[in-house]
C-alpha cells in the first residue's frame, strides 16, 4: 500500500522526453496528432508496454528508445508527447 | 499475367528478396491510381510467368505516409492474385499487426519470416507450423541474405497462385478500423506460436554503438567515415573517369573521325562535336555513379545511415531538414546527380523536395576543375588555397539560406520517428545487385534530356554556319551579347558568358569551351585570362558558376526524381537568381571598396 501510495505521487505523469539515459519506463499515454499516433502504434507504441531510453543525442538532438525487440529515433517534442510512469508498473 | 505483390514493414528485408527473386530483371514501371514508380519483374513459376511488384515498405495499412497512401491506392486498383508478405522474424511481435490487417482484407496472403538466422541469435523460437494453423496462412522461415528456406516458401507461392483470390473488399478502411480486434488477435497467436527472451542479449549493435553514437565521439567518427568515403569515391572513380574519357575519345579519333569524314562537315560536326562529345562527357559520370552507390549501398544496408541521422538531426531540424539530408549534401559535394538520386531514402515528399533545392549547391568535382584552373590563374600560389576555401564556406552559406528561407514553403508534417535497425554486414551480392539497377536507372532517364541539351548548345555556337565556332555572330554570341546588360554589373563579359551558357550543360566543358572562344588551350589560357580579367571579375565569375545550375545531368535528375516541371523550373530560377544576387554583391562591393 505505502508503495503504491508512493510511486503515485512521486510519478505522476512525466513525459518520454524527461528521462535519462538507462532508465525504463511504462507508457501511459499517447497524446499525439493523428498521422504521428498510427506511426507510433505501428512501432509497438501501446500504453502499459515498458520503455527504455537508450541514448540522448547532443544539442537537443533525438532519443533511441527501446519497445521490446525495436529501437526507435525520435526527437524531442515527439518524445514530450507521451507520457511515462517510471517504476515497473503492469509487470 | 499472375501478379505478386510484395508487402511489408521497412527494415524486412524486402528488396533484396525482391531482387533475390527476379534476378535484378527488374523495371521501373507506372501503375495505375498511384503517381510513383514501382519496381517489378517477371520470373517463372511452376509452368506460368508471374509478375512481381515491389511495394514501398510501410508500417501500417492505414497510416498517413506518402508511401502508405501509395500501397493503399495500388492494392486498391490493382488487386494482386498473391500478396507475399515479408515479415522481420526478430520484430514479430510488432510486425504482425500488419499481417493481421492484410489477413481481414480476405486476399490470398503467403508469409515469410525473414531473417530467420538473426532471430535464432537473438534467442526468438518460432514455431511456423503453429503459427501457420492460428492464422490460417502459409508461413516460412526463410534468410533473404542467405536464400536459406526459399525453395519451400516459392512452391507455396505457386500453389495457392492456383487458386482464385477471394478478391479484395471495397470498404478498405472501414474493414481495417479494427485495431482492438487486431490487438487481442496478436495478442491470442505469439502467446502460442511465439518465445521472446525477456532480456536481449548484449549485442555486437549495442557495443558498436556504444562508440559509433557516443555524446563525444560520435560527430568525429561520423565526420571521418564520410571524408574516408568521399576520399575513397574519388580515389577510385577519377582514374576510371579518365579512363571511360580516354577509351571514349580514342574511339572517336580511331573509328568515328574517318567513318565520319564523307560526311558535310556540319553533319560530322553536329554527330562528333555535338552529340559523341556530349554523350562522351556524361558517360565519363557512369564510373562515379556506379561507385557512389556501391559505398551508399554499403552506409545504407549496414544501418548507419540512421545512426548519421541521430548524429546530425539536432542541426538539420532548425533548418527545416532531418538528419539524412546532411549525409546527401555531403554526399553532393563528390557529385550532385548521385546525391540528389539518394534522396529516395527520404519518406516526406516536402522534405525530399527541400532537400534536392539545397543539393545543387554542393561544390562538385566538376566545379572544382574549373575553379583549380582560374585560382591558378588568377592568384598567387599562397592565396589560391584560401580562395578555393572561401568557395565551399559559400558552397554551405548558400545550401544553408536556401534551406532556411524555403523550409516554410515545404512544410513538412512527416514526424521523425525513425526505426534503428541493428548493425548488419550487406552481402556483396546486395551491393552489386543495388548499384546495377541504379546505374540502369540514371543512364536510361538521363540520356534523351542530354541529347537534347548538347545538341542544342552545339546549334548555339555553330550557327548560323558562316560565323566562326563560338564567336560573336554565333547565336551564342548573339544571346551573349543580348545578356551583356545582365553579366555586366557582376563583371562578366561577353566571352566568359558563353562559357556560363556551356556550362549550364556541364561544368567539364567550361574550361573547354573557353579554350574553343579563345583560340587558346592550357597554361597560354590561363595566361590570357590572367590579362583579361583582374581578382574581382574572376572570383564573381566563380562565385556565379558555383551557385547557379550545376550541369544538365542535375537538371535531369531533379525532373525524373521530384517529376514535377515546375518544381525544376524552381529550382533553375532560384538559383540563377541567388548566383546574381551573390555576385552582384560580391562585385560591386569590392569595387565600391576600391578593389
Amino acid at each position: 500500500m505505502a508503495a503504491l501510495l508512493n510511486s503515485s505521487i512521486i510519478m505522476p505523469g512525466i513525459t518520454l522526453a524527461a528521462l535519462h539515459p538507462g532508465d525504463t519506463a511504462t507508457i501511459v499515454a499517447i497524446h499525439a496528432e493523428e498521422a504521428l499516433h498510427q506511426r507510433l502504434l505501428a512501432l509497438g507504441f501501446r500504453s502499459g508496454k515498458q520503455i527504455e531510453l537508450i541514448r540522448k543525442a547532443g544539442f537537443s538532438g533525438p532519443l533511441q528508445v527501446r519497445i521490446g525487440t525495436t529501437d526507435i529515433l525520435l526527437r524531442r517534442s515527439e518524445a514530450a508527447k507521451i507520457t511515462v510512469c517510471q517504476g515497473a508498473v503492469g509487470t | 499475367m499472375k501478379r505478386i505483390a510484395l508487402l511489408g514493414m521497412p527494415n524486412t528485408g524486402k528488396s533484396t528478396l525482391f531482387n533475390r527473386m527476379t534476378g535484378g530483371a527488374a523495371r521501373v514501371g507506372n501503375w495505375p491510381g498511384i503517381t510513383v514508380e514501382l519496381l517489378s519483374g517477371k520470373i517463372l513459376l511452376g509452368s506460368d510467368m508471374v509478375e512481381i511488384i515491389d511495394l514501398p515498405g510501410i508500417y501500417d495499412l492505414h497510416g498517413f505516409s506518402d508511401d502508405e497512401q501509395v500501397v493503399r491506392h495500388f492494392l486498391h486498383d490493382n488487386v494482386p492474385d498473391l500478396a507475399l508478405v515479408i515479415i522481420n522474424a526478430t520484430q514479430i511481435e510488432r510486425q504482425m499487426s500488419l499481417l493481421l490487417q492484410l489477413k481481414q482484407l480476405n486476399m490470398n496472403v503467403v508469409v515469410l519470416l525473414n531473417m530467420a538466422d538473426e532471430a535464432r541469435k537473438y534467442g526468438i523460437s518460432i514455431d511456423s507450423k503453429k503459427m501457420s494453423e492460428l492464422l490460417g496462412m502459409p508461413i516460412f522461415l526463410v534468410s533473404g541474405k542467405y536464400g536459406t528456406g526459399y525453395p519451400e516458401a516459392l512452391q507455396a507461392v505457386t500453389k495457392a497462385l492456383r487458386y482464385p483470390t477471394p478478391g479484395m473488399a471495397e470498404q478498405l478502411r472501414s474493414q481495417l478500423e479494427q485495431d482492438v480486434h487486431i490487438e487481442t488477435e496478436m495478442a491470442r497467436v505469439l502467446r502460442h506460436a511465439v518465445q521472446i527472451p525477456a532480456q536481449l542479449p548484449e549485442n555486437l549493435t549495442e557495443k558498436l554503438d556504444r562508440v559509433m553514437l557516443h555524446p563525444w565521439l560520435g560527430l568525429p567518427i561520423f565526420f571521418g567515415i564520410m571524408y574516408l568515403l568521399f576520399q575513397a569515391i574519388f580515389l577510385l572513380g577519377q582514374p576510371l573517369q579518365g579512363w571511360v574519357g580516354d577509351a571514349l575519345g580514342w574511339l572517336r579519333e580511331a573509328a568515328l573521325d574517318p567513318a565520319f569524314a564523307g560526311l558535310p562537315a556540319w553533319l560530322s560536326g553536329l554527330l562528333l562535336d555535338g552529340i559523341y562529345n556530349g554523350v562522351a562527357t556524361v558517360a565519363a559520370f557512369v564510373p562515379l555513379i556506379v561507385l557512389f552507390f556501391l559505398f551508399m549501398a554499403m552506409v545504407e544496408d549496414s544501418g548507419y545511415l540512421s545512426r548519421a541521422a541521430f548524429l546530425m538531426d539536432a542541426l538539420m531540424a532548425r533548418l527545416g531538414l532531418d538528419g539524412r539530408g546532411f549525409v546527401m549534401l555531403l554526399m553532393g559535394f563528390g557529385c550532385n546527380v548521385p546525391a540528389l538520386m539518394g534522396t529516395r531514402v527520404m519518406r516526406s515528399r516536402a522534405m525530399r523536395l527541400l532537400t534536392m533545392l539545397v543539393i545543387p549547391f554542393s561544390l562538385c568535382s566538376a566545379r572544382l576543375q574549373v575553379f583549380v584552373f582560374i585560382t591558378a590563374a588568377l592568384f598567387s600560389p599562397g592565396v589560391a588555397p584560401l580562395v578555393l576555401f572561401s568557395l565551399y564556406l559559400f558552397s554551405f552559406a548558400a545550401a544553408i539560406l536556401t534551406a532556411l528561407l524555403f523550409k516554410g514553403k515545404f512544410r513538412n508534417n512527416e514526424p521523425f520517428v525513425l526505426e534503428l535497425p541493428p548493425y548488419r554486414f550487406p552481402t556483396a551480392y546486395q551491393i552489386v545487385m543495388r548499384g546495377w539497377l541504379e546505374i540502369q536507372h540514371f543512364l536510361r532517364r538521363a540520356t534523351k534530356f542530354i541529347i537534347a541539351g548538347v545538341v542544342l548548345v552545339w546549334l548555339l555556337t555553330n550557327l548560323p554556319p558562316s560565323a566562326a565556332t563560338a564567336g560573336p555572330d554565333t547565336l551564342a554570341g548573339i544571346i551573349g551579347a543580348w545578356l551583356h546588360p545582365i553579366f555586366a554589373p557582376i563583371g562578366i563579359n561577353e566571352q566568359l558568358t558563353i562559357a556560363l551558357i556551356f556550362g549550364f550543360v556541364a561544368k567539364e566543358i567550361v574550361i573547354g569551351s573557353l579554350a574553343v572562344i579563345y583560340g587558346l588551350s592550357g597554361e597560354a589560357l590561363g595566361g590570357a585570362l590572367g590579362q583579361q580579367l583582374d581578382w574581382v571579375q574572376a572570383y564573381s565569375f566563380m562565385l556565379f558558376t558555383l551557385i547557379y545550375t550545376p550541369c544538365l545531368s542535375a537538371i535531369a535528375t531533379l525532373r525524373s526524381e521530384s517529376k514535377n516541371l515546375g518544381y525544376t523550373l524552381f529550382s533553375i530560377g532560384w538559383s540563377l537568381a541567388l548566383a546574381w544576387l551573390v555576385s552582384f554583391a560580391f562585385y560591386q562591393g569590392a569595387r565600391t571598396l576600391g578593389y
